[in-house]
């Protein structure tokens, strides 16, 4: 890649945003509380809290989360998305995710926009087998971000609640606001995608297209997309 | 391939388009034999429903033969099959109890933002319907790709024809659950409004599930009269006025259960229609639904009202008082096809149900945009249109 800083930056916190979403979420403690001064707080998580432009982001960090009830059993959905490289199969912005090193390191290849990707180094920062994986990008990263996945038993033979949030910090300056502008929403929308594709391919063994043909699939017209932009740079 | 493609609100072709192929593993390529137009088909042809797109191949009603299969699919080549409108996958909670329409699975991640938004949750994938179920390429073509073809398509014995089993696909279950859900009991007396296939088979239905007497009621003679030869009572609403005629002809009770079989494009100059023509019209998402709003008039206290009639949008001037006031109960949704299939086969095998009477045409799927026209602006005589590719 031969962009200058400025545009790595801006194709950075795109993949980002959307790799935000796609990951999982961390804890951030604020965002598990509302901010600001209701009488009486509630029991919503903190980031469905009303309002707009700003109203779901705490401290410096704009933060999404998306719940889904997955009828496979918590060990199961655990150990597929504790094997990082899975992810990629129902994240559509992430081109893969590679372990580096033994102590949870990974590195996430997002696809960004215009044909670029982004690279964003994580190391997990806590873990509970069958219940919790935490991550956070190393010091230095382009994007800051953290994400977090819990798995919980549902009521009944409902399987497990699959609940994920992810927070990142837009980078300062003008570009990057102007970016957080372009792509305010996308993360959510791409978070909320993800978990959809995770829930199928768990239940189904397959994720849903209405395609007639393999080459007009979405996961094929992303892939070639990208192809064909990356041979023009 | 050849396939009946929407361009436009009134404007269908048939066209070629790519060949279906093998995509997910449970998926079968089914080679179709017989196919017809719904009365779900003009709310698309009406453009009526929204998230349809120009090339979108149409179809939901479809039979055929097995000739390809992915390696997860139970189905062997060579065998003869009827789909289920509705896609879904047999193994999420809705499908686990059987609310097949509900299927969390088959509606693709990015395509059920919209029905989100419009009514909170998703339903299923449907074939040839809206980008909304999906956008799947329905059966009005010479093939198409099935997928859960482990769990929906029902294999029929060669013995029945292809007309005999094709309305399993859809309309013989809608208008079974249709009645079903109008809890039908013994002495009832049960109120159909629309005669046009769904109306029909629900009446049928109806009478089979032990219903007293059946009411019928359209504007059409011939449709009027294929409800009569079921053992239906009628009413044409335009020669009678129809809440006042349920009154009398239920001795001042009310009927007890009332199925609206016409959904959200009602015929009719009642003054509250005519403003509902207006909005539709001018696209401010607006349903007709007149219909329905006679049925919750004219069902007696604590009655049952059923709605196998499709509704997509808003609906105002709607008698909310009339439910809750009178203790009504509804029921509706799109069909659970895949719940009802083997039960309604059997039937149709011992002869307890006739599914071809209500057949009027036949036509090679190149005819297929005549077919529409017809079945739209000739509704009294083309009550239904099979299509072979
Ligand atoms: N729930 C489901 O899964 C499902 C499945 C198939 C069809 N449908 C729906 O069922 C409805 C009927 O389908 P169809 O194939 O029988 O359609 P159709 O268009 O052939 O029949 C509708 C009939 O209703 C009559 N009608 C119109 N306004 C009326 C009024 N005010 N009072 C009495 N009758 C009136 C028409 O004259 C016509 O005969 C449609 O809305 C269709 O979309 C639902
Ligand atoms: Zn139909
Ligand atoms: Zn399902």
């Amino acid at each position: 890649m031969k962009d200058d800083d400025r545009s790595r930056g801006a194709a950075g916190l795109a993949g980002l945003v959307a790799a935000g979403a796609i990951v999982a979420g961390v804890a951030l403690a604020a965002s598990s509380r509302k901010r600001g001064g209701g009488d009486v707080p509630d029991d919503a998580p903190g980031f469905t809290a009303r309002g707009w432009m700003g109203g779901r982001s705490f401290g410096k960090y704009d933060v999404v989360g998306r719940s889904v009830t997955i009828g496979r059993p918590r060990e199961e959905l655990y150990a597929f998305w504790r094997d990082f490289g899975n992810l990629s199969q129902f994240m559509e912005n992430v081109e893969k995710v590679q372990p580096v090193g033994e102590d949870g390191h990974c590195v996430w290849t997002f696809r960004a926009p215009a044909g670029r990707t982004v690279d964003v180094e994580t190391r997990i920062v806590s873990e509970e087998e069958g219940r919790l994986i935490a991550w956070r990008s190393v010091d230095g990263s382009d994007i800051d971000t953290e994400g977090r996945v819990t798995f919980d038993d549902a009521p009944g033979e409902r399987g497990t609640r699959v609940s994920v949030r992810v927070a990142y910090k837009p980078p300062a300056g003008e570009l990057g606001r102007l970016i957080a502008k372009m792509f305010a929403r996308e993360p959510e929308v791409q978070g909320r995608h993800d978990l959809r594709r995770f829930k199928m391919l768990m239940e189904t063994g397959e994720i849903a297209t209405s395609a007639r043909r393999k080459d007009q699939t979405r996961a094929a017209k992303q892939a070639e997309k990208h192809q064909t932009k990356e041979e023009a740079a | 391939m050849r396939a009946l493609t929407f361009q436009g609100t009134h404007d269908v072709r048939v066209d070629t388009v790519d060949d279906p192929e093998i995509i997910n593993p449970r998926d079968a390529i089914i080679r179709v034999t017989s196919t017809a137009i719904c009365g779900s088909d003009l709310h698309l042809y009406d453009g009526v429903i929204p998230g349809v797109m120009p090339g979108d191949v149409l179809g939901h009603e479809f039979m055929g033969e097995v000739v390809e299969t992915g390696p997860g699919s139970t189905l062997k080549k060579g065998q003869r099959v009827v789909v289920p409108f509705t896609i879904s996958c047999g193994g999420c909670f809705h499908c686990k109890i059987q609310q097949y329409s509900a299927c969390d699975n088959s509606n693709p991640a990015e395509k059920q933002d919209a029905s989100e938004m419009m009514y909170g949750h998703a339903s299923s994938g449907l074939f040839g319907y809206s980008h909304m179920t999906g956008g799947y390429s329905g059966g009005q073509a010479e093939y198409v790709r099935v997928p859960f073809s482990d769990v929906g398509p029902i294999m029929v014995p060669d013995h029945l024809t292809d007309e005999q089993v094709l309305f399993l696909s859809d309309i013989l279950p809608t208008g079974w659950m249709a009645a079903e859900n109008a809890e039908i009991e013994p002495d009832d007396t049960v109120a159909v409004w629309g005669c046009g296939p769904v109306g029909l088979f629900a009446i049928q239905s109806a009478l089979v599930m032990g219903a007293a007497r059946v009411i019928a009621i359209d504007h059409y003679p011939h449709r009027l009269e294929l409800a009569r030869q079921l053992g239906a009572e009628v009413i044409n609403f335009r020669e009678s006025n129809v809440a006042e005629a349920l009154m009398e002809m239920s001795g001042g009770i009310g009927v007890d259960a009332v199925i609206d079989a016409v959904g959200m494009e009602s015929h009719g100059f009642a003054i509250e229609n005519m403003l509902d023509v207006v909005k539709q019209k001018v696209g401010i998402g607006a349903d007709r639904s007149h219909a329905l709003r006679q049925a919750l008039l004219a069902v007696r206290k604590g009655g049952r009202v059923s709605i196998p009639g499709v509704y997509g949008g808003l609906t105002d001037k709607f008698p909310l008082g009339a439910l809750m006031e009178k203790g009504l109960q509804i029921r509706t949704g799109q069909t659970h096809v895949q719940r009802y299939m083997k039960d309604l086969l059997e039937k149709i095998e011992d002869g307890t149900l006739d599914t071809t009477f209500l057949i009027s045409h036949r036509l090679p799927l190149e005819l297929a945009a005549d077919g529409y026209r017809n079945f739209k602006e000739q509704q009294d005589t083309w009550t239904k249109v099979v299509l072979k590719p």
